[in-house]
């Protein structure tokens, strides 16, 4: 250990002397004394420096509390615990399209008893934020309160700009706003949430337990159909100058709602400016006396009986009078018909008769009962309507129901309904959120050979009779048109309609049904004056089935007898040939989205990859 | 000198008039600070694990009388006591500090606790830290006057056994004051000046190895040495708070900062303080821990015993280093070290250890006119 210093002397040679005559004891002392010097020695270095070290924390702490870059002390907002919202979750179409969401964003708030100068403060917040008016803000500042809301879901720029007021007393909160990123798009069905992120209406309050819970919603909307409807409806309306329309597209075989429109509109993103008449849904909330479409119940009722074949004949020579009514037919043929013929002459008087003899008013009360058109649509929407139908229901509200008058329904009514005369006689409820298979099993509500029968007349009636102009070549369209008029001050309204067309394809074995219904359409000169559905509605659901053949991709040699059913695609099939793009490039997915981008099922003798590209065209046209 | 009156003798006669009574009110002074800013910086650190807002305050207010108890009571001892006192609670932290590794609770990815029942949990190593002071201090002092024991290499070993168990821990923090203690201490023994400077050259070198070994060391580094490279938000978020205190602070509660930081109760109280209360007061903290720090340094030095001399210096050493690396981490004059503030920050651990560490001191710095031979 010759490292260590054995004493703090100077001069070795005077330690020595020191300790050479002392005892062994006072040697001992000197070498204590000598080491006790140097510690002192030492320790005086070691608190100098510590005294350095204690100095500098001391100048540091007076550089970061006063003189550190001399800005303003910043405020924060304190995160008290548990404030913090957990956030609302999206809506989804099918194919995992967002159609709401919620996205943070700051609120402005005052405390007035903090304000120096409540008139000059709303003077800058009216400068800052100039939808609002001077004299409201000025009031809300000069009340008696410690917390008033100033403008809340504020954009990026207005928070800029409303912090750089700085006012002492206005304050930010952190909050999270609803955003429809699709504007009008299903307005009806998603509905709107308040500020307060509760739902008010559609799904937004349907699901409202479930969305503040984080669980997203998936529709079974498609959009990029759901656009398409929205499109051809809005065209219609304009064009017929109508004042309101409605359409649904329904998948036939599981009851599923692929796109249902209501006009007029609104945009669930400014929820300030709402008007009833925008909110209101027609194709739920809308109770109507669906006219002639009725004539596909009478008659698939008629045929389930086995009282009536399709063979059977009743008189339609001379109207009837009952009471003081008399029941006529539009397109009189005055003579006995067939029931193909009262289908498509769509004859009123023979299909009263039909009614009256064949299941009289309590059988025919029983059947509509049965397929739910005497209660509300049970469906994932708040806004649902009953039906109208008379208490005490004679022989004369048979005779009048038989062709859709005295009795309203929605229009969710009438595609339901109409799916289980066409689908093999299974009625299911409509659904608005995806089906998972079998999520609803359905209903049998008529034979199933009445539903081919119900086939077979639906696309006579397109190919010979009033639906001829929602024909699509190739693809098998059925239907029917239904003209009522609508009911005014002491008896209806001849000059105001509600014209319909249900439509269904293929018909050899139905997947979709389209509906579509105008409000109060006027005749043109190209339609010879006529207001008819088969002259307003009809058009349309012709465009909107053109518009989901090449959406999904279909083909007119998917529509053999023995192929597999049709799929619902989750992309839009891309023409191998023409690139034509049939569906808008707004609602096109990217490239990288494709789960499924094969047609949906080869036509024979040839592949899915390639198609004709002539057989393609028909559908885009 | 001190005027005893000859009839008072017994033991706390005795203590009051050979105590450093400046010191010891110093101590109580930041101990009331502590009990101060406990209750401004931890109910929000409560209420973020969902306990009760002054479950923290509830506690310190158990842990510190039982502190101060614990201080006053070693500072009646003698130095011969402490000594044992000091061997005893060596021997049993040690036990305790290998069983981290077998029985230790992990928090934040180290293993430095032991869960005791009834007492939560127990930090092992804030109890080696005074203990193992005293003792090297006994061994080095016996080897510099009696020149028997080889004391020296039995100090060496028992500082490397120990920094040995706190690197594997890891504690860096904790590694730091017990290396400098037993630095300060050889240096203060004698050691010759270009074997110091070669210390500290050896110490900085050991920095940078851990710089290099350990990567949460690293980031520490990083961060510091250029803010922007990664996530600096607590000394940022505390730098802040010190801004926005200014002078006088923004008044007892009217602290935000309190809620952001994880460790305002601890690690980063005064922040609290800086905001809350404001610089003078930080300044005035400061002021009592050097005060006690230096005065303790110098009546150590007066001492005629090598051994009190260097034992009350590796305390006092290590009770203001702590308080100065708590300090400057949360000022980032240094890199962010977790380091408690000696009575102040938050925990039980912390609390006793300090007790135990400055009780001694206390004793050891009392007037020992007469009590040499006792050593």
């Amino acid at each position: 250990m010759r490292l260590w210093r054995k004493s703090a002397s100077p001069d070795p040679a005077a330690a020595e002397n020191a300790a050479a005559g002392a005892r062994y004891a006072s040697a001992k002392e000197r070498l204590k004394g000598d080491a006790q010097e140097t510690a002192r020695q030492r320790l005086m270095i070691a608190s100098v420096i510590f005294g350095i070290a204690f100095t500098a924390v001391g100048l540091r702490m007076g550089y970061v509390s006063l003189l550190r870059d001399g800005a303003e002390p910043t405020q924060r907002v304190a995160a008290r615990g548990g404030s913090i919202q957990s956030e609302r979750a999206d809506i989804v179409d099918r194919n995992g399209a967002v159609l709401a969401t919620s996205v943070p964003v700051m609120s402005a708030f005052v405390n007035p008893h903090l304000l120096l100068d409540p008139q000059e403060a709303a003077r800058k917040i009216v400068t800052a934020l100039p939808d609002l008016k001077y004299d409201e803000v000025r009031e809300k500042l000069e009340g008696d309160r410690t917390f008033v809301w100033i403008k809340r879901g504020l954009s990026p720029r207005e928070h800029d700009r409303v912090n750089r007021l700085g006012i002492p007393g206005l304050e930010f909160q952190a909050e999270e706003r609803r955003i429809y990123p699709q504007g009008t798009a299903a307005a009806h069905i998603l509905g709107y949430a308040s500020v307060d992120n509760t739902g008010l209406a559609g799904m937004e309050r349907y699901f409202d337990q479930q969305l503040q819970s984080g669980e997203t919603v998936q529709l079974s909307i498609d959009l990029r159909l759901q656009r398409i409807v929205e499109r051809e409806i809005a065209r219609a309306v304009q064009k017929f100058s109508a004042i309101g329309a409605t359409a649904i597209v329904m998948d036939a075989t599981n009851g599923e709602v692929l796109a249902m429109a209501s006009l007029p509109t609104y945009n669930p993103n400014s929820t300030r400016t709402l008007t009833n008449e925008a909110l209101f849904n027609r194709a739920t909330l809308g109770v109507y006396e669906q006219g002639s479409t009725f004539k596909i119940f009478n008659t698939a009722m008629a045929l389930d009986s086995g009282k009536v074949s399709m063979t059977s004949v009743f008189d339609a020579t001379s109207p009837i009078k009952i009471d003081r009514f008399t029941i006529n037919d539009d397109h009189a043929q005055r003579r006995p018909l067939s029931v193909p013929e009262i289908f498509k002459y769509s004859s009123n008087i023979a299909s009263a008769k039909m009614a009256v003899d064949v299941m009289g008013p309590e059988g025919q009360r029983a059947f509509f009962d049965k397929i739910g058109f005497l209660k509300p649509v049970t469906t994932q929407l708040p806004e649902v309507a009953s039906p109208l139908w008379p208490r005490h229901w004679m022989k004369i509200n048979t005779m009048t129901i038989a062709f859709g008058h005295g009795i309203s329904v929605t229009p969710l009514h009438l595609a339901m309904g109409s799916a289980a005369m066409v689908n093999g006689g299974i009625l299911y409820q409509p659904s608005l959120v995806k089906r998972t298979a079998a999520s609803d099993k359905g209903r049998r509500v008529i034979q199933q050979k009445t539903s081919v029968h119900m086939r077979q007349l639906l696309r006579l009636n397109a190919v010979e009779g009033t639906g001829k102009n929602a024909n699509v070549p190739g693809y098998e369209v059925g239907g029917k048109t239904g003209t009522a008029e609508k009911p005014g001050r002491g008896g209806y309204r001849q000059k105001a309609l509600i014209s319909s067309f249900v439509g269904a394809f293929p018909m050899n074995d139905p997947k979709f049904i389209v509906i579509v219904s105008l409000d109060e359409p006027k005749g043109l000169p190209e339609t010879g004056g006529y207001a008819t559905a088969g002259w307003v509605a009809a058009p349309s659901v012709k465009v909107i089935i053109e518009q989901i053949v090449s959406l999904y991709g279909i083909l007119p040699g998917d529509l053999k007898e023995g192929l597999p059913p049709i799929e619902i695609a989750s992309t839009p099939v891309p023409a191998p040939v023409v690139p034509a793009p049939v569906v808008p490039a707004s609602i096109r997915r990217s490239p990288g989205d494709h789960r499924k981008a094969l047609p949906v099922r080869p036509a024979p003798g040839q592949t899915a990859a390639a198609p004709g590209p002539g057989v393609r065209r028909v559908a885009s046209e | 000198m001190i005027q005893v009156p000859r009839d008072d003798r017994s033991v706390i006669g005795q203590w009051w008039w050979t105590v450093d009574r400046w010191s010891l009110g110093a101590i109580l002074a930041i101990m009331a600070f502590g009990v101060m800013l406990t209750l401004a910086a931890s109910p929000p650190a409560a209420e973020r694990i969902g306990a009760d807002s002054f479950i923290f305050a509830k506690r310190q207010f158990m842990f510190l009388p039982l502190a101060l108890l614990v201080m006053l009571g070693i500072s009646l001892a003698s130095p011969r006591h402490v000594r044992r006192l000091a061997l005893v609670v060596f021997c049993g932290s040690i036990v305790l500090l290998a069983a981290t590794f077998v029985i230790g609770i992990e928090i934040k990815g180290a293993r430095r606790w032991i869960s005791v029942p009834g007492l939560s949990s127990v930090q092992p190593s804030e109890f080696v830290k005074p203990s193992l002071a005293v003792i090297s201090a006994w061994l080095l002092a016996q080897s510099r006057t009696e020149r028997r024991a080889p004391g020296y290499l039995m100090s060496t070993v028992l500082v490397g056994g120990v920094l040995a168990l706190l690197v594997m821990q890891p504690d860096l923090g904790m590694s730091v004051v017990v290396a400098s203690v037993w630095a300060v201490q050889l240096f203060v023994v004698g050691l010759p000046m270009w074997v110091a400077g070669f210390g500290a050259v050896a110490g900085a070198a050991g920095m940078v190895g851990a710089y290099f070994l350990f990567s949460h060391v690293r980031s520490r580094f990083d961060r510091f040495l250029d803010p922007t490279s990664g996530d600096n938000y607590q000394v940022n978020t505390s730098l802040e708070a010190f801004m926005n205190g200014s002078l006088f602070g923004r008044g007892p509660g009217e602290g935000t900062v309190k809620a952001q930081l994880p460790d305002a109760h601890t690690d980063f109280v005064m922040a609290v303080a800086g905001e809350e209360f404001g610089l003078v007061v930080c300044l005035m903290i400061l002021a009592l821990f050097a005060f006690v720090t230096l005065r303790s340094m110098s009546r150590a030095s007066k001492e005629t015993s090598l051994f009190i001399t260097l034992a009350a210096t590796g305390l006092a050493v290590q009770f203001g280093l702590q308080a100065a690396i708590n300090m400057a981490s949360t000022i980032q004059l240094i890199p962010a070290k977790g380091m408690t503030l000696p009575f102040i920050s938050y925990g039980g651990s912390s609390a006793l250890a300090m007790a135990i560490c400055v009780g001694m001191l206390l004793s050891l710095t009392r007037e020992h006119a007469g009590l040499r031979e006792a050593v």
